[in-house]
């Protein structure tokens, strides 16, 4: 995976600040009508033929403007219906927009999803074949490419298995291994990485790693902050389709803590009843023995899942905990500072790096990583607390189908 | 070919797309695939597509020359009975599934950029598979019942061209407008059982009064059937423009043909830009 070190960051940012754009969209504005009442069958337009100009309008982008730089690695940020696959829909010309401009130059590829249009009852073979070319190529290219696809999504003894007969799995390597072979300058990604196994999402970040190398436009839409600030030369968040803020993926992920949870400037502070916010997770990351930053930990090895705090209050007795949970949303460990008794107390205004270790023997899975800062005020209290907010992808050589693959000592006595 | 790669552009959603090999590879590949899926699992597979008309062409035998008389003093009616099933088919079959094509291919519409025209096309395209291999039972009953082969069969060519373009348009105008209006299926299936007695399927333009035929070919269906019957058939029977009385009135089917080609087309490429929002 290639590891952006600070110079090679510069001399890349110089590199994409003089590139020409790829993607420019100025105030681009995208409504969907909603009617009250759907007047579908032509009875009840006819029987009421001024009543169905009544309708909602969704404003699902207003007046977003973006700039995207050829071969920048760029991230749209946003909660659930904030408006994020909509820009990216507009932009791979799914959607019409209502008013502004969109320009986009290069060869862009024209699907945001994976193995759209997989038929389950053709093998694996024919489906490849017909992604492909839906997805732009040749049916000649197609059916060059085809044992490069395959062997890229490990699939050889299963390429005349129905596709039926896959498990979900094997069905988004699939589409995966066909999405990168698309000739395109210009990818457009919805949360691609969300699914998949461990080893194969190392995978993709491994490919997407080497597409950046290789120069490519991408778009990139995720939840996922850990991947936006590992990969993301750039960040935009939205909020209820306005674009709230452009910038490095760093200060936009801190941006997206703030909106999800309701630090919106100026709003009041929902879910903590009208106290005052006391602490807040700045950011979460997992570093490896050495400190270096990982987005994945090898089976065996020490890992540190650190937090950067601020406390807005005085805190007297801090508890810092991290909730793992695997790609089924199993809680599976908490590391928390509460075996170690209590933590000095903070003031307000301290700032804080907290770093809980841990011997990792978590089975492969991809976790979320939700952070949190309670305190004991008499009673234990969660002060903040941050959903989901980063991802670790756990490798090992061996599945033992466990939740955790504690070292285990061997004693075989022959009788 | 020529037209600079740099210069920006926008590509929203449209009917045909920018790129026309595109849309041709897309059609016949949605076509194959269909055509493969259609009988999928079943027993006799392939055949069923020729047993369907096949066996609406025995019901149809049977009641019209045994119980009814129908075919009576029609040259070859039996030949003529099956050919005309197996065209009509054609359309009834490219039309009904194309009503609904846009929503069935829903998930690709709203996922992927690619010119909307092909999905009605595709749909005309599997029928057209279907057909192909229909005809060739056809020539086989054509041959078997002592008919010679003549230069006239080529004629054939043209008049599926006419129900081609006939079935595109009505294709179009039909799916696009189902996005909007789910009862264009069910009115759509009452207008084909009507279409079908309304066409010289289980009887011949001939055998009708001479002002009643005239006025039945405007229909462009009807014009083809009687036309097939004298190139394909029985070269004694009046041509379409016998029967319409003077060539210059075959004008009006084909204007037909050409005006819901037209409208279907029109209709399409204004729905288009919004298909993906509206499913």
């Amino acid at each position: 995976m290639s590891v952006t070190t600070p110079q090679l960051g510069q001399a890349r940012q110089q590199r994409l600040s003089a590139a020409p754009l790829a993607v420019d969209a100025q105030r681009v504005s995208k409504a969907f009508r909603l009617p009250h009442q759907r007047y579908s069958t032509l009875k009840e337009r006819a029987l009421h033929p001024f009543a169905s100009s009544s309708y909602d309008t969704l404003q699902a982008l207003a007046d977003v403007s973006c700039e995207i730089r050829s071969g920048e690695f760029y991230g749209i940020v946003g909660r659930n219906g904030s408006g994020k696959s909509t820009l990216l829909k507009c932009i791979a010309g799914i959607y019409a927009i209502d008013a502004g401009t969109l320009e986009v130059s290069g060869r862009l590829s024209p699907f945001i999803e994976l193995g759209v249009g997989f038929n389950p009852d053709l093998t694996a073979r024919d489906n490849v074949l017909v992604n492909a070319i839906m997805l732009g190529l040749s049916r000649r290219e197609a059916k060059r490419r085809f044992d490069e696809i395959i062997a890229f999504a490990e699939l050889e003894d299963f390429v005349d298995l129905k596709l039926k007969n896959y498990s979900s799995g094997m069905s988004i390597r699939l589409g995966f291994s066909v999405a990168i072979q698309v000739d395109a300058e210009i990818l457009l990604v919805d949360e691609v990485l969300a699914v998949g196994d461990a080893s194969f999402q190392r995978k993709c970040y491994d490919e997407f790693g080497r597409m950046r190398d290789d120069g490519k436009t991408i778009v990139f839409v995720t939840h996922d902050m850990s991947a936006v600030e590992r990969f993301c030369d750039r960040a935009m968040l939205i909020e209820k389709g306005r674009l709230l803020e452009i910038g490095d993926p760093d200060h936009i992920s801190t941006r997206y803590t703030e909106v999800n949870f309701g630090y919106l400037p100026g709003s009041d502070d929902p879910g903590h009843e009208g106290r005052p916010e006391e602490a807040r997770v700045r950011s979460v990351w997992t570093e490896n023995a050495d400190g270096e930053r990982i987005l994945s930990a090898v089976q065996g090895e020490t890992c540190r899942i650190c937090m950067e705090v601020e406390f807005k209050a005085d805190v007297p007795q801090p508890v810092f905990s991290v909730t793992l949970r695997n790609d089924v949303r199993h809680v599976i460990y908490i590391p928390s500072s509460l075996q170690h008794g209590p933590v000095e107390p903070f003031r307000a205004g301290d700032r804080a790096i907290v770093r809980l270790g841990f011997q990792n023997w978590l089975a492969p899975s991809r976790y979320t990583l939700t952070p949190a800062v309670s305190t004991w005020d008499p009673d234990y209290r969660v002060i903040d607390q941050r959903e989901d907010h980063a991802s670790l992808i756990i490798d090992a050589p061996i599945r033992s189908g466990g939740v955790a693959d504690l070292p285990t000592e061997l004693e075989v006595e022959r009788l | 070919m020529s037209t600079p790669a740099a210069a920006p552009r926008y590509r929203g959603p449209t009917a045909v797309g920018d790129d026309f090999r595109r849309l041709v590879n897309l059609t016949t590949t949605l076509a194959a695939n269909d055509f493969k899926l259609r009988f999928f699992g079943s027993a006799l597979g392939y055949l069923w597509s020729l047993m369907r008309p096949l066996l609406l062409f025995g019901v149809l035998y049977f009641v019209f020359t045994e119980v009814v008389r129908f075919g009576a003093g029609v040259e070859y009616y039996p030949v003529y009975l099956l050919a005309a099933i197996v065209l009509f088919t054609f359309f009834a079959e490219a039309t009904s599934r194309g009503v609904t094509s846009l929503i069935e291919r829903e998930t690709l519409l709203r996922k992927i950029r690619f010119p909307r025209m092909v999905v009605p096309l595709s749909v005309v395209l599997h029928a057209l598979f279907n057909l192909g291999l229909n005809l060739i039972v056809v020539f086989g009953f054509v041959l078997a019942s002592g008919i010679a082969p003549r230069w006239s069969w080529l004629m054939m060519i043209p008049l599926v061209l006419i129900l081609v373009l006939l079935s595109t348009g009505t294709t179009m105008l039909l799916s696009a407008l189902f996005v909007r209006y789910r009862d264009v299926q069910p009115i759509w299936e009452v207008v084909l059982q009507i279409l079908f007695y309304a066409s010289p399927v289980i009887y011949v333009t001939s055998t009708l009064p001479d002002n009643i035929e005239r006025e039945a070919m405007v229909s462009p269906i009807t014009a083809v059937l009687t036309e097939m019957r004298h190139v394909l058939i029985d070269p004694s029977a009046p041509t379409a423009a016998e029967a319409i009385g003077g060539g210059v009135r075959l004008l009006i089917p084909l204007g037909l043909t050409l005006a819901v080609f037209a409208l279907g087309a029109w209709v399409f490429a204004r729905e288009a830009p919004r298909i993906a929002e509206d499913l």
